[in-house]
């Protein structure tokens, strides 16, 4: 299963370290990342990761991302990419 | 490969526009409920549907923590319930079962407590039919809708008088709530079989066991794509209205389809209806005056109101391999902030609206009327709003509400069902119209002009 982590929110140190060292813990690989700065504050970034059938669920994930999402002061989402393919691919 | 920008319009559809599932309803029948003892019937009834709803609300927060997307009301819908009861005659008690099962199970609406009678009504659909008003004031969460008219079947005068006296009675016996009974009960002309949205749905006659039908919103989404276009021709609108409703429109189908196989269900349609929330940025109103109104109500609204209208189904059916319902755009007074605004300032009237029936779904809904408006003067609205629907080979509905006790100022129904300033009716009256009775014939379809 495939899904893409965006983070969303002011830029500081630490936000790809802390997002990405959460994934390792809970073995999840990340096949794509790309990130932007807009306005010189306004940080996005997006990911996109796969996790094992044996894995954890996208809600497990989310809930896990949610303690670094509170302690970096942004926005984290997880989605399953299904929704993106659906809404932007005929 | 999704790009960033992909990802991140869908993300702002959600966080800042509103976008989210309005409705998933299990559509179930209860034909194989049906025993001559009431008791055994309403029994039936909360077997059947306890079985296959138990898993609703957990199979919609799987769905909704997955994508991401919020799915805002988790709904059920039976099989017209005047056919149900009608030989035993317990509609009550279907009605209680219903409603329990609907509070056991998480659902905040059952639909369903419906009769068909656009021809000809039996004893037993006129008894059932006096049944409503008590039914909607002891239940909480029952919806009820009567079809009263159609394209081949014409008018029934009788039905719409009796509709009359019971949108009144209704409206008397739940005065304490400001008569919020009759935000429950819709009348029809031309009812659909497969709408997901209350209060009118219902799982017609010909429809499968247990089928999911999904309704999506996102009035926010098309005004923000509009305000990228601002001084575009008329061309440029109608293209990117449609380009967003096939967007919203696929998000339906992914999440329906994936309901349906969850619950065990048949998938059976998207309603592509634009459905409108109280809240700011998720309004109709807001989408027409961005097309160039300066206020919702003014002379243009109508033509703008069917081009969205007719712009939403173009790019909604596409993206959907089943598209029903009563898919368009929705123009609920008391759910919609820019309609609400509107009609404060004077601009919008219970005539505009009217006219505005005419091109798009539904009809005059979640409207607060004076409590001194006599039954033959609501059954002459009901017969104006019908005859629309029918001579035009479209739905259309009333769902007013004569506020017991109050005949100005506002009123608060809470939630979804939002608050509504009362509109005045017209003066002058039909009463020896509406008392005539019978049925207007069905309409000729040669020699349209």
């Amino acid at each position: 299963m495939k899904a893409i982590v965006s983070v969303i929110g002011r830029d500081r140190t630490g936000i790809i370290a802390k997002v990405a060292y959460k994934l390792y813990e809970m073995d999840i690989n990340i096949e794509d990342i790309s990130q932007t700065v807009m306005q010189d504050t306004y940080f996005t970034m997006i990911m996109m990761i796969s996790v094992r059938d044996d894995g954890p669920a996208i809600g497990e994930i989310n809930a896990a991302l949610q303690s670094v999402a509170a302690e970096l002061g942004v926005e984290i989402r997880v989605q399953h990419e299904d929704i993106f393919n659906s809404m932007h691919r005929i | 490969m999704l790009n960033c920008k992909e990802i991140i319009q869908t993300i702002r559809m959600i966080k800042d526009q509103h976008l989210d599932i309005r409705t998933i309803t299990l559509h179930v029948s209860l034909f194989d409920c049906i025993s001559d003892d009431p008791d055994r019937t309403a029994l039936n009834v909360a077997r059947k549907l306890a079985d296959k709803a138990g898993n609703l609300k957990a199979t919609a927060d799987k769905i909704q923590s997955k994508y991401g997307i919020p799915i805002v009301n988790k709904r059920l819908s039976v099989s017209p319930v005047s056919l149900i009861g009608a030989a035993s005659g317990g509609y009550r008690q279907i009605a209680l079962a219903m409603d329990e099962v609907a509070k056991k199970v998480g659902v905040d609406f059952i639909g369903g407590y419906t009769a068909l009678v656009q021809k000809s009504m039996t004893k037993e659909e006129r008894d059932f039919i006096l049944t409503i008003p008590e039914v909607l004031a002891c239940t909480d969460r029952v919806c009820a809708s009567v079809n009263v008219g159609s394209t081949r079947a014409g008018i029934n005068m009788d039905a719409v008088a009796l509709m009359g006296e019971v949108v009144k009675e209704t409206a008397r016996l739940t005065a304490d709530l400001d008569s919020i009974g009759c935000a429950k009960l819709v009348v029809f002309a031309n009812a659909v079989e497969d709408n997901p949205f209350m209060a009118g749905s219902f799982n017609g006659v010909s429809e499968g066991d247990c089928v999911v039908n999904v309704g999506i919103s996102g009035p926010g989404v098309v005004k923000a794509a509009l305000e990228q276009i601002r001084g575009e021709s008329c061309d440029v609108l109608s293209e990117t209205i449609k380009d967003t409703a096939f967007k919203i429109t696929r998000m339906g189908e992914l999440v329906g389809r994936e309901a349906a196989a969850e619950l065990g269900a048949e998938f059976g349609i998207v309603d592509l209806s634009l459905a409108p929330t109280p809240v700011r940025n998720d309004s109709v109103g807001e989408v027409l005056e961005e097309m160039g109104l300066s206020v919702v109500g003014a002379h243009g609204t109508t033509a703008c109101l069917a081009m969205l209208n007719d712009a939403v189904k173009k790019g909604g059916t596409m993206a959907s391999s089943h598209v029903g319902g009563l898919s368009g755009a929705f123009i609920p007074v008391s759910e919609d902030i820019g309609m609400i605004e509107a009609v404060r300032a004077g601009a919008l009237s219970l005539e505009k609206l009217e006219a505005m029936t005419s091109v798009c779904s539904v009809g005059l809904d979640m409207i607060a009327i004076p409590g001194s408006t006599s039954a033959a003067t609501v059954s002459a609205i009901i017969a104006d709003e019908a005859a629309i629907g029918v001579i035009n080979n479209k739905t259309t509905a009333v769902r007013v509400i004569p506020v017991w006790g109050k005949n100005s100022g506002d009123v608060e129904f809470g939630g979804l069902l939002g608050h509504a300033p009362i509109m005045p009716v017209g003066k002058g009256n039909a009463d020896a119209f509406i008392a005539r009775g019978g049925r207007i014939p069905a309409p000729i379809h040669s020699y349209k002009n």
